[in-house]
Formats: C-alpha cells, structure tokens, sequence
C-alpha cells in the first residue's frame, strides 16, 4: 500500500515534466520534435500585423512577412553600399521616358510626364492558392454561383483546391488601381494622387461606382471590378509590359518601385475575397497574401505564430555575385550565383515581452535577436576604444555582433510659429542654437542608448547621399574640431548665445523674468521620468526652467497638428535612401499646421524650399551635392531641430545562421539567409540539458519540514484532557 | 426559483445597458474618432481624406451619444453609440475596426484562456484547500504561524515576480519547460505545465489565508465540539465535518468565477504568448480597437452577472436552507 504510494506520488510529480519533456531532444524545445533537424528558420516578431495587404500594409512588422510573399518590381541589392536598385520581378530596370502633354517624346527638361516602362519575364507563376481553382469547364471553382463549394470553409486551406497562373503586366496595373480605390484605405493614396497622372480622377470615378452597386441580397460587399476601369497613370502595353505615368519629374518614384505597394495584384485574387460570407470568417486579402515572392504563408496565427513555406512555384533567383570587399572576406560572397531560396521554412513565434524572447535566443531558440536594453549589458561591452563587443558569454556561444547606423534620425524640434522659440527673429535663432549646443546628445546616447547611435550632424544619416563624414561633415553651430573630430562646443559658447539672444542666464534682459519653456510628450513611467529629468537638467545649464508637459499619444498629436506644442522629440524613418526623403520634413508647403503635412516644426524657409525644389529633381551628382550641402548649412544655422541621433542597431546571430547582412532598407532578405541545422541541434542539446535533481531536493525539504509537525500532532492527540 | 432567475435577467438589462454608456463615454474621452482614424491607418502619410473616409465606413462620423441633426428617434438612433451598442444585445459582436469577426476571434481565443484558468483554478483549489486544512489543523504551532507568514508574504509578491522567477529557475536554469509559447491540441501541454504552475503557486497566499479563516471559523462551532466529544479523532473531525461545512463559502466563490474564466489572464497571456481572451482585450485597447473593447467589456459584463446568478442557485443547491425568492 505504502509503495504504491509513494509510486503515485512520484508519478504526480513528474507528470508534468513528463509530459514536457516528452519527445526527443531538450525539455525546453517550444518546437514539435519532428522539426529537428530540419531547414527551419526560426524568430520572433512583437507585435501582431495589422495589414497584410500590399496596398495597406506601411509597418516594418508587416513588411517583415509580406516581402517575402509580394514582389514589387524592384528591390535593393542585398550586399551593395550605397544602397542600390536592382530588378526583382521585372525582366530590369524601368525604361524612362520623358513626354509632354500630349505623349510626344521630349527632353527631360521639358517632360510634362514620365513615363515608366516596366517589363516582366514570361513564365513567371503566382503561389498555388483557391482564387486560381478552376472546375472542369475551366470557370472558377469558388464563385457566387456556388456558395455551398465553400460553406464548410473556416480557414484559407479547407478550400482544399488550389491553382495558380502566369504573372501579367495586368496584374501590377490591377494593384496601382486598388491603391486609388478610397476602400482599400492606402496610406500612400494621398501621396501618389499627386505624383500619378490621373489617379484621383480614376479615385472619384471608383467611390462612384462603389456607391452605385446593387448590394441587395449580398451578405458582404459586393466586388467591384477594377478591370474595367481605364487608367491614364497605369496601362498595360503589352502581355509582359506596363507603363505608369507620372506627372513633372519624380525621379525618387523609381524607389517606390520597390515597395510592397506596387507588387502585383492578380484579379481572381480581388474576387475571391469578396465571396459572400469570407469577412465573416476572417477569410480576406488583408490576412492570406497572394503573390509570386520565394515564400508563401501557410499559417497566419498571428496570435500565435506565423509560418512561411518556400512557394513551389517560384520563378527562381540566384544570390548576388558582386558585392563590397569586405563582403568576399567575411563570406558573405561563399553562394554567389547559387539558387534562392535556401531555408525551406520560416517559423516566427510571437513574442511579446522582451526577457522571455531573450533568453530563447540564448537558448538557441531563435536564430537572430535585437538587443533590448535589460539585457544590453550582458551581451555587449565596450573596449578600450569604445568599440562595441561582444561578451564572454556570448563568445563562448559563438555570438556573432553586427551593428549599422540605421537610416532615420530621432531629433528635437522647436515650433517655428510659437512666439518664443519660433520664427526667423535672431533671438530667436541664438536661443534654439543655444539649446542645441547645450542639451548634449552624447549624454543621452551613452546614457539611455547604451552607445547605440551617434549624434547627427544634420538630417542625413550615413548610407544616405548627401552625408558627409568627419570633419568636413560637422554642424559648425554646434560642434567644433578638436584634433580633427568634432567636439560639441563648450557650454560656455551656449551661455554667450543665450546673453545676445536676450536671455543672460537665463532671464529676460528687459524683463528680469526667469526663461520658461514647455517640452510637450507622451513619455511616462519610470524609463519616461528618467529622461525627462535629463532633459530639464540640460536646458538648466543655460538657465531655463523647462516644463514637462506631458500627455497622452491622441492630445501629443492634436497639440502638433494645431501648433500649440513648443518643444517636442519626433523622429523618421527613411521610406527610400534619397536626401528627398528627409530634407521634406523640413519643406515649407509640407507644415503640418498648415497643410497636415509631415513638417512638424512647421519650418518655412523660402530659400530652403527653393534649393529643396530644384534638389529633388536632380540626380545625385556635383550640383544636386552641393545644393545639399546650401540646404544643410541653412537649416544647422536656423535650428529648427535640435539635431539628435541616428540610432544604431545591434544585431545578434548565432554561429549556425549564414549570410547575415543587416540591409535596413530591404525586408525581403529571408531568400537570402541560410542555417546550419546540424549544428543548431547540437547547441540546443548542449545548452538545454534537463536538471531534475532540485525538484527532488525541494521534496525532500518539504517532507523534513512537515516532520515536526505531525510530531507535535501527534503528542497533542495522545494528550490527556485537562 | 424561475421567477427569480427571471428577475435577475431582467435586472442586467438596465445594467448592461449603464456599463455599455460608461465604456462608450470613457472611451471616446481619450480618443476620438479622428485618432482612432489615424492609429488604422498608420503614423505616416495619413490625409484629412483618408481619415474622413475611414471614418465613414467605419460609421464614426455620427455624432457620439445624440444627434441634434435629426428630430424624432433617429436624434438618439443615428448615433455611434446606438449603431455600435444595439447589436451587442442581440449577441451579435460585429466586425472589428479592423475588419475581422469579433465573435470568431473570441470563439477562438477562449480555448487558450480557458486551457490555463481551468486547471490552474482546480489544482489551485485543491492545494489551497489542503494547505489551509493543515494550517488550521496545526493552528497555533510554529507550522500555522509560520504557514501565515509564508501566505501574506506570498501574496504580497507581484505576479509579476513569480512569472518571471518562474520563466528563469524552470525554463532558463532547469530547463525542464519552454520559457514561453503555446501550441494546439496535445502539444499545448508542455507550454501550460510552467503558466499552471505560476498561477497557482501565485494564488496560494490569499487562497490558503482565507480558507483557513473560513476552516478556523467553522473548528469552534458548537457542532465541532460535539464531534470531538463523541470521541472522533481530529482527523475525522476535519475531513468529515468542518471541510464540508466550509465548503459552502468556497463553492460560491468558486462559482461566481468561473464564467470570468473565459476572460483569461492578461500578464500570463502576455508573457508567455498564449493567444487568450486576456491578451485580446489589451491588444485592442492599444490599437484603439473600439469594437473589440466594446464587445470584451459588454462580455466581461454578461458573465459577472451570470457568475452572480449561479452563486446564488448554487446557494440553494449547498444549503437547503436557503431559499430564492
């Protein structure tokens, strides 16, 4: 009796861990055993994708999964500094064509439209999907006629029939028509309405048709047909070939090119998700992409998990042949001209917290990670010279550590219309330059970055044409040489601003009254005060009294777009690696007070927006970089930003994953990556081996424990009444 | 007993109706429709137009509460709260802001909720039960002093102290279960062993403490001592009569919570990635998911009045002397 007992009892307490460890390999393994060994890529993504869609879709967590799904006809050549365009679905590059108004070929000065040719491969395929499934006939297998193909349907593979076709030049038209469509809600709709030729005529000409459908009956939206709608700013010239058309010059649209938003869009794809009762279950075009890329979604748990399979009908690609030098020397040129792509599979976990996402990574769970800042100083260090290394722990795991200047830039603006701080006065100027000298950016990187960035010199982060490095490229307002680097100049250069600006030691000279300024935020908790106790200790220096203002997300916008902010901490992140792309935030007719633009500081500099004007249209070349360089000084003699930082990322690889290269403006870099999987389940075995013995310590001590207490029940039972 | 169940579902209606108001006002305080607008359609590049036209098919650009545009009942029915709340009561949950089916969302996401609730508030039970039996069985030696001091300090802890403690000493240093994620079928049960474990050990303290109040209550009633004086041993006296006298306390506790079981746990959920109800709600507050929010509070609402309701006829079920009425 007792032995079958104590057999129970150990049977209970290890039922559990039987129960975990069941299976081969590490206890811990989040995986199905049947997936050691295999081609698996593994990470982790954060937060859940909203859209998935091409023509909704502007997140980089979005990005992350349909850039391997979609393929715009353009990408960035994956190891090339500067970043370069290279074709990815197109046969090459645009052909570009100047015309005036009325198409006849003209000189690119005299273009009142250019035009881009787009020619794609024959024989390119779409993944297997139902929207291509056909019956016997050779109609579509899942129509309207047929609801009761498809009742049982709950999810995206019980349709059960799949097919496919060949890409067409139609298709990539079909996707330029949904981004005008008002429903399809394209973030980029506002922006290419200005750019495309005839694109809010083609918007009004759908939302009206949209409006005149017969929805009687329906049980969902009924589908318009973008097919019969022609288009002056995309038409398909041939079979394989297709023009869009833009209006004036705009040679950054090439960039647009490769992004998801022109990707193709095959028609039955559209119509398929528009079957009746398909929204009901959560069957739509902005959750099950369709495209033509190295990988398809075969589960879209994005609660859970997210998995791309390789697409079987991929048209093909082979790694990249050239590259920079060093890339021949760290081996990143070993599969030059061999097929993409090379993992078979991608699982991306969803991990919301950063410790639990962390210590997978450690454990071998997941092949790359970032490095949050809890867990920043056990896996970097810095050496004598400042340079970022790797720790012990990491080293003895073969960590591999990449970092790269990240092409955005996080700064500090002012208001340009607040009486105080804002507008052209040279009080005015002296005042916000003082505060650019004095609030020191490389404090704040080294403090709450942990090293990660560098303090910028103007809007231009490296990698983007324009930025100048060393000596040549410094913010002669704020910084100085000394032995040939920039140092920020001594506050003692600050305080002389601040007293011809009107305000010694921070009082008015006229009024005695002590300077007041207003930092507007949605920083908040402990992280939150930390920083903004730094702040008001740097606008201290010069003697100003800076008073936190701070809010939450919705009233921080309202207060931008009315212009009641005064002081505020903004940043971008480049859509293209063009000057363009950055010198725009500070463009007059781009203000957001007055024309919601993304102008947060509601800079308005005639001569600015003149050089910028004549900037953009220009190829990167002697007069577009020194234009640049007139826009530059401008700006850092204005100070409508107080420029802070381009971040640094830190990218962490174990040593089984190959070909890592960080590429911050591509996302379509999965065909590119390779695992050793041999070697990966070796370090999982190696770094997980299950300790059992302190559960049966902890047993141990708990048995010991209640000992004397039965003993002092015991004499209390035998205990004679009083 | 009909009449009166009758009663209180009659009762909810204005309740439910109060709570929708509440949520609808506390909502549309801190965001308006423009910025729900805005965090759909993303940060960059969002026109005036885009936002407007979101809006409308969204049908948030109707006034709030009344609508002093139109005379008769439409001034109260062509609004945003009427539109949105109307179709709650009929069960029906609608779409998300997003587009997706709140009703097949939550059909789904119950399971994984439930798959950790459920064991955690059995096993929970059952431990809590039988160590506050033994405090109360050691009352006043070194083991129920010591045992109370344990169970306030443990409820004194953060849960978020023994997740992570639990995530490090189980997954990171024994290794002896996945640090987080979850699974379907089968192969969900090695992600709840660690989640279970945390939840239980995280519920001893209060648990232990007040059911040892309720067993300490019931150890000096005067049917205690006539067992004690008809010569039963302790043992006895415990397991046959004070555990189940006290039992009427802990099943209507019990039941009052188990609708609320469905709601799942927000930091549990959240730190080891189980796709529940709980993660749901908080993911919906921060995208502004209006809709979801909504129908997760109207939900929340109807199973605490359900909870209510099957207390009290689990009252006449334990205790025939009570009576509804």
């Amino acid at each position: 009796m007792i032995a079958i007992g104590r057999r129970w009892l150990a049977f209970a307490l290890l039922l559990p861990l039987l129960l975990a460890g069941c299976g081969d390999g590490p206890w811990n393994n989040p995986y199905p055993a049947s997936d050691a060994g295999r081609n698996i890529y593994y990470s982790s993504f954060s937060e859940r994708p909203k859209h998935l869609d091409p023509a909704r879709s502007y997140s980089s967590s979005e990005w992350d999964f349909i850039s391997q799904i979609y393929e715009p006809p353009l990408q960035y050549h994956f190891l090339l500094r500067p970043y370069a365009l290279t074709p990815r679905v197109a046969a090459g590059m645009p052909e570009v064509r100047y015309v005036d108004a009325d198409g006849r070929p003209v000189t690119r000065d005299r273009a009142a439209f250019t035009d881009y040719i787009v020619t794609i491969p024959a024989g390119v395929r779409f993944q297997p999907h139902p929207a291509f499934a056909r019956d016997d006939d050779g109609k579509p297998l899942f129509d309207r006629a047929h609801p009761e193909r498809y009742a049982h349907v709950n999810v995206l593979t019980d349709f059960g029939a799949t097919g496919s076709r060949e890409l067409v030049a139609a298709d990539f038209v079909y996707q330029i028509k949904r981004l005008a469509f008002s429903r399809n809600h394209s973030p980029i709709a506002g922006l290419m309405a200005g750019y495309i030729s005839g694109f809010t005529a083609l918007r009004k000409r759908l939302d009206a048709a949209w409006k005149q459908l017969d929805t009687d009956g329906e049980e969902d939206t009924p589908w318009l047909d973008l097919r019969d709608f022609d288009f002056a700013g995309a038409k398909v010239l041939d079979r394989y070939r297709y023009r869009i058309r833009i209006k004036g010059l705009y040679p950054q649209f090439r960039y647009w090119l490769a992004m998801n938003f022109f990707a193709p869009m095959p028609w039955e794809a559209d119509r398929f998700y528009h079957l009746p009762g398909l929204t009901r279950k959560n069957i739509s075009l902005d959750w099950y992409p369709v495209g033509t890329g190295p990988y398809m979604l075969t589960e879209n748990n994005p609660n859970l998990r997210m998995v791309l399979e390789r697409n079987p009908n991929f048209h093909g690609e082979s790694y990249p042949e050239r590259g920079m030098p060093e890339d021949a020397r760290n081996g990143l040129l070993a599969d030059a001209g061999k097929p993409m792509p090379f993992i078979e599979r991608a699982v991306y976990s969803l991990e919301k917290e950063s410790i639990p996402r962390w210590n997978k990574f450690l454990q071998g769970y997941f092949d790359a990670s970032g490095i949050s800042s809890s867990s920043f100083d056990q896996a970097v260090r810095f050496n004598a010279s400042q340079e970022a290394e790797l720790s012990e722990p990491m080293q003895r795991k073969q960590i591999a550590l990449k970092t790269s200047v990240e092409a955005a830039t996080y700064y500090m603006g002012f208001n340009m219309k607040d009486a105080v701080i804002g507008g052209d006065s040279t009080r005015a100027r002296y005042l916000r330059q003082a505060i650019s000298i004095a609030v020191d950016f490389e404090e704040y990187i080294s403090i709450f970055l942990n090293g990660r960035g560098i303090a910028a010199q103007s809007m231009l982060p490296p990698g983007i044409y324009g930025h100048v490095d060393g000596a040549e490229g410094i913010n002669p307002v704020v910084y100085e040489l000394l032995d040939g680097k920039p140092r920020r100049k001594p506050l003692s250069a600050a305080l002389a601003l601040m007293e011809k600006a009107g305000y010694p030691g921070g009082r008015d000279a006229k009024t005695g009254e002590p300077l007041i300024l207003y930092y507007d935020t949605t920083a908040s908790g402990p992280d939150g005060k930390a920083t903004l106790n730094w702040y008001r200790k740097q606008f201290d220096k010069l003697g100003i009294q800076l008073v936190i203002r701070a809010t939450d997300y919705n009233r921080f916008q309202e207060k931008m777009r009315k212009g009641t902010a005064q002081i505020f901490s903004w940043g971008w992140n480049a859509d293209y690696p063009d000057p363009e792309n950055f010198f725009f935030l500070l463009y007059g007719p781009n203000g957001k007070v007055e024309h919601g633009g993304e102008n947060a500081a509601n800079y308005d500099n005639p001569e600015f927006n003149r050089l910028f004007d004549q900037m953009k249209n220009l190829r990167n070349g002697p007069e577009r970089l020194a234009i640049i360089e007139r826009m530059n000084r401008l700006v850092q003699r204005d100070a409508p930003w107080n420029w802070g930082f381009h971040p640094k990322a830190f990218s962490l690889y174990h040593a089984w994953y190959g070909n890592a290269k960080p590429n911050l403006m591509a996302r379509n870099t999965l065909k590119y990556r390779r695992v050793d999987a041999k070697l990966r389940e070796h370090a999982r075995e190696a770094w997980n081996p299950p300790v059992i013995w302190p559960l049966w310590l902890g047993l141990v001590v708990f048995i010991v424990s209640l000992l004397p207490a039965v003993w002092v029940w015991r004499r209390r039972e035998r205990s004679a009444a009083l | 007993m009909m009449a009166y169940i009758i009663r209180r579902v009659l009762y909810a209606i204005p309740i439910l109706i109060g709570v929708n108001i509440i949520t609808f006002v506390l909502f549309f305080v801190v965001n308006s429709p423009d910025d729900m607008a805005r965090l759909h359609l993303g940060v960059k590049r969002v026109t005036p137009e885009a936002i407007q036209s979101w809006k409308r098919e969204h049908g948030y650009d109707k006034p709030l509460l009344y609508n002093a545009g139109r005379s008769g009942v439409a001034f109260l029915t062509d609004t945003i709260f009427f539109q949105n709340s109307v179709k709650l009561f009929s069960g029906d949950f609608g779409l998300s802001d997003s587009g997706r089916d709140i009703g097949y969302d939550i059909s789904q996401r119950m399971w994984p909720s439930l798959a950790i609730a459920v064991p955690t508030l059995l096993v929970g039970l059952a431990i809590n039960i039988t160590l506050s039996l033994m405090l109360a069985l050691f009352r006043a030696t070194y083991l129920d002093f010591w045992g109370v001091v344990t169970a306030v300090v443990m409820m004194s802890i953060s849960s978020l102290f023994y997740i992570i403690g639990g995530q490090f000493l189980l997954g990171k240093l024994l290794h002896l279960v996945p640090i987080s994620g979850y699974d379907t079928g089968w192969s969900a049960l090695k992600f709840l062993v660690l989640p279970v474990i945390i939840g239980v050990i995280g519920g001893i303290g209060s648990g232990v403490r007040w059911y040892r109040t309720l067993f300490l209550e019931e150890i000096g009633k005067d049917y205690v001592r006539t067992a004690r004086a008809k010569g039963l041993g302790e043992l006895r006296v415990m397991f046959g009569h004070v555990l189940r006298n006290a039992l009427i306390p802990i099943l209507t506790g019990v039941v009052v919570v188990l609708p609320l079981l469905f709601m799942g746990s927000l930091l549990i959920e959240s730190f080891f990635g189980i796709p529940g109800l709980g993660s749901y709600t908080i993911d919906a507050i921060n995208r502004q998911d209006f809709a979801i929010v909504r129908s997760m509070v109207f939900l929340g609402s109807v199973l605490y009045i359900l909870g209510l309701i099957l207390t009290d006829i689990s009252y006449t079920l334990v205790d025939p002397r009570v009576r509804l009425s």
